[in-house]
């Protein structure tokens, strides 16, 4: 895998965050807040953890990614298209008549392993490939994403209970902690806390993490298990929305769509972005 | 041309949240129950009116229906609000045990219904329902066609004594004319009469099928339309006339051709003898084609002229 520096995968990002909203913008759908927040998660699994790829996506010891939170698709499709499973330009064609590329992750898309959408699916399914990935004693690490809102859904649980019971520390669960769901803040909707005590009751190696910073999430994702012999949970404190200020941390922008004004207004942003980290790549080459 | 065109209203999910503010206004003892689905189910203002009303259970269907037949034992009257894709498959066995074989008089209200969700995928397609629903002792069935079957419904289930999943979408609906404009559960509703070919049809296929009466009229073909609103329990008496009075029968449904209305339909007609040309028009056995709603209606002919010509075809 070719090694990126911290401000090569910082200008991914940007790159990933414009173009997840172009095709949201082009299919007038699509869930904006949660593929933002789970952006730099994303990028740092493709582009410096999984050794997954277009040319070994048929190897059985290729590391897995279910993502759990299927509804942040747009995030992952952008991230698969820049990995070379197919051209980004398919992504025009997103929840359009007949397009393969769906509102949610499906196999029928290059380089996806499981159809998800419906919540609380992926935690099992990623206990199931990690446990055969020890009988087999398989070299392959298991990542899946989950939402906080998500973790309401008891198939969540009994799958933490079953992971830790199989000692599965090929497992790495990834929660895309950025405090909303649909209706509002976790808290006030049906408390999931405290997640970190909870998980750790079940048997799990718990860290924490700034779901947005890529220097930090590339440290603790190479870093799985956290402790042997024990599934990790990566909690990573993320921003809803993550890079558009008007969209950061407001719970409507779950599945907004931006007016012509308000894309124009997030294009800019993401461009300023973009010329800041330029600017800062050009001064470390030189 | 005496079939009218039809006067669009609103989407019967937003005729479900305002029944639902009247109703629980005038009675305490009505509680939604939600799943971080009051934005979906269009409760939202049912929320802020009625704070002690709902009861948010998070993303959690299996709970929400346990909850909700709790609730419902001790005399409340209970709607469970999801989307019909999760409600009717994630807490199927909530349903089956808790709510159905306990027997308690939940009313399962799912939004989204059939393939209003169509462009998100399969997971979010609601095509199995009612084949899973029907096999369930107790449970009545009612997918209303527009906005009038739908208040009617809701009002219906919230004195209603046994359990009943009600399921409807997002789109706006036509206001059906009707020969007899009165809705009993069980009983079909004639929309339109007629004697050549008729067509059984519930929910949000009723109006395509109006439609095609519209167009097979021009032919000089005269067609029945009757919105079957309850599927569980079903009026076969309405099969069975239909059956002696027009040369063909067509069901029309958004649900998988399995197990569905039709299949439903055609059990009553061969019992019985009676013996038609038949078609279940419906989602075929494949992976549905991904798209609006209206596109995946037209492409599997669930539209005025699909439906024409299913009929001109079935009469030849
Ligand atoms: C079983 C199931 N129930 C409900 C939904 C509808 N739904 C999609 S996203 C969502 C909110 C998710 O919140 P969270 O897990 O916090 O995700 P994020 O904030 O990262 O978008 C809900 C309720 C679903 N997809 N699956
Ligand atoms: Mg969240």
């Amino acid at each position: 895998m070719k090694r990126f520096s911290d401000i090569e995968l910082m200008l991914k990002s940007v790159h990933y965050r414009k173009a997840l909203l172009k095709y949201i913008k082009i299919a007038k759908a699509g869930h904006t807040g949660g593929s933002l927040s789970s952006t730099d998660i994303l990028n740092v699994l493709y582009n410096d953890v999984l050794n997954v790829s277009p040319e070994n996506f048929g190897d059985p010891n290729r590391d897995r990614y279910v993502q759990s939170k299927g509804h942040s698709v747009e995030s992952l499709y952008v991230v698969l298209a820049d990995k070379g499973f197919y051209p980004e330009s398919d992504l025009e064609t997103l929840c359009r008549f007949k397009s393969k590329y769906v509102g949610h992750p499906t196999r029928k898309v290059n380089g996806i392993e499981f159809n998800t959408g419906g919540l609380g699916h992926g935690l099992p399914i990623s206990a199931g490939i990690a446990l055969a990935g020890k009988k087999d004693k398989a070299p392959y690490k298991v990542f899946t994403l989950l939402g906080d809102g998500e973790l309401a859904e008891g198939s969540n649980w009994e799958g933490a209970m079953m992971a830790a019971h199989y000692k599965l520390d090929n497992l790495t669960a990834i929660l895309d902690h950025n405090s909303l769901q649909i209706t509002g803040r976790n808290r006030d909707v049906c408390s999931p806390y405290p997640i970190d005590k909870k998980f750790e009751a079940f048997g799990w190696k718990v860290v924490i993490v700034d779901g947005n910073n890529i220097p930090e999430l590339r440290k603790v994702l190479n870093a799985t298990p956290a402790e042997e012999g024990k599934p990790t949970l990566v909690i990573a404190n993320t921003v809803k929305g993550k890079g558009v200020s008007y969209m950061e941390d407001v719970k409507k922008w779950h599945h907004g769509v931006p007016s012509d004004e308000e894309y124009k207004q997030a294009i800019a942003e993401l461009d300023s972005q973009e010329a800041e980290l330029k600017k800062q790549l050009e001064t470390v080459n030189s | 041309m005496s079939l009218k065109a039809l006067e669009l209203g609103k989407a019967n999910l937003e005729e479900f949240s305002a029944t639902m503010i009247e109703l629980a206004e005038k009675d305490s003892k009505i509680l939604a129950v939600t799943s971080d689905s009051r934005g979906s189910g269009k409760l939202v203002s049912y929320a802020e009116k009625l704070p002690e009303q709902i009861v948010e259970v998070g993303i959690a269907e299996q709970n929400l229906v346990g909850v909700a037949a709790g609730l419902a034992s001790t005399g409340k009257s209970v709607f469970a609000v999801s989307p019909a894709c999760f409600l009717a498959t994630r807490s199927l066995e909530q349903i089956k045990n808790d709510v159905a074989y306990s027997n308690y008089p939940v009313s399962l209200i799912g939004i989204s219904a059939g393939v209003s969700y169509g462009a998100l995928g399969t997971t979010h397609h609601s095509l199995h329902d009612i084949a899973a629903l029907r096999a369930m002792h107790n449970m009545q069935i009612v997918i209303p066609a527009d906005n009038f079957e739908t208040r009617e419904v809701i009002t219906y289930a919230a004195q209603s004594e046994k359990p009943i999943f009600i399921k409807f979408g997002k789109k706006n609906m036509p206001h059906l004319p009707r020969v007899n404009k009165k809705f009993e559960i069980g009983k079909a509703s004639v929309i339109c009469e007629g004697s050549d070919v008729a067509f059984i049809a519930c929910g949000e296929t009723v109006a395509p099928a109006y439609e095609a009466a519209r167009l097979l009229e021009e032919k000089g073909i005269s067609a029945e339309v009757v919105s079957m609103h309850t599927i569980s329990p079903l009026d076969e008496a309405a099969i069975l006339k239909l059956a002696s009075k027009c040369k063909a029968i067509i069901t029309v449904e958004e649900h998988s051709v399995h197990g569905g209305l039709g299949e439903a339909c055609a059990a009553v007609l061969l019992q019985n003898q009676a013996i038609v040309p038949f078609k279940i028009v419906g989602i075929p056995d494949e992976d549905t084609v991904p798209g609006s709603q209206g596109e995946i209606f037209d492409y599997y002919g669930i539209s005025g002229e699909g439906l024409t010509k299913t009929a001109l075809n079935l009469l030849k």
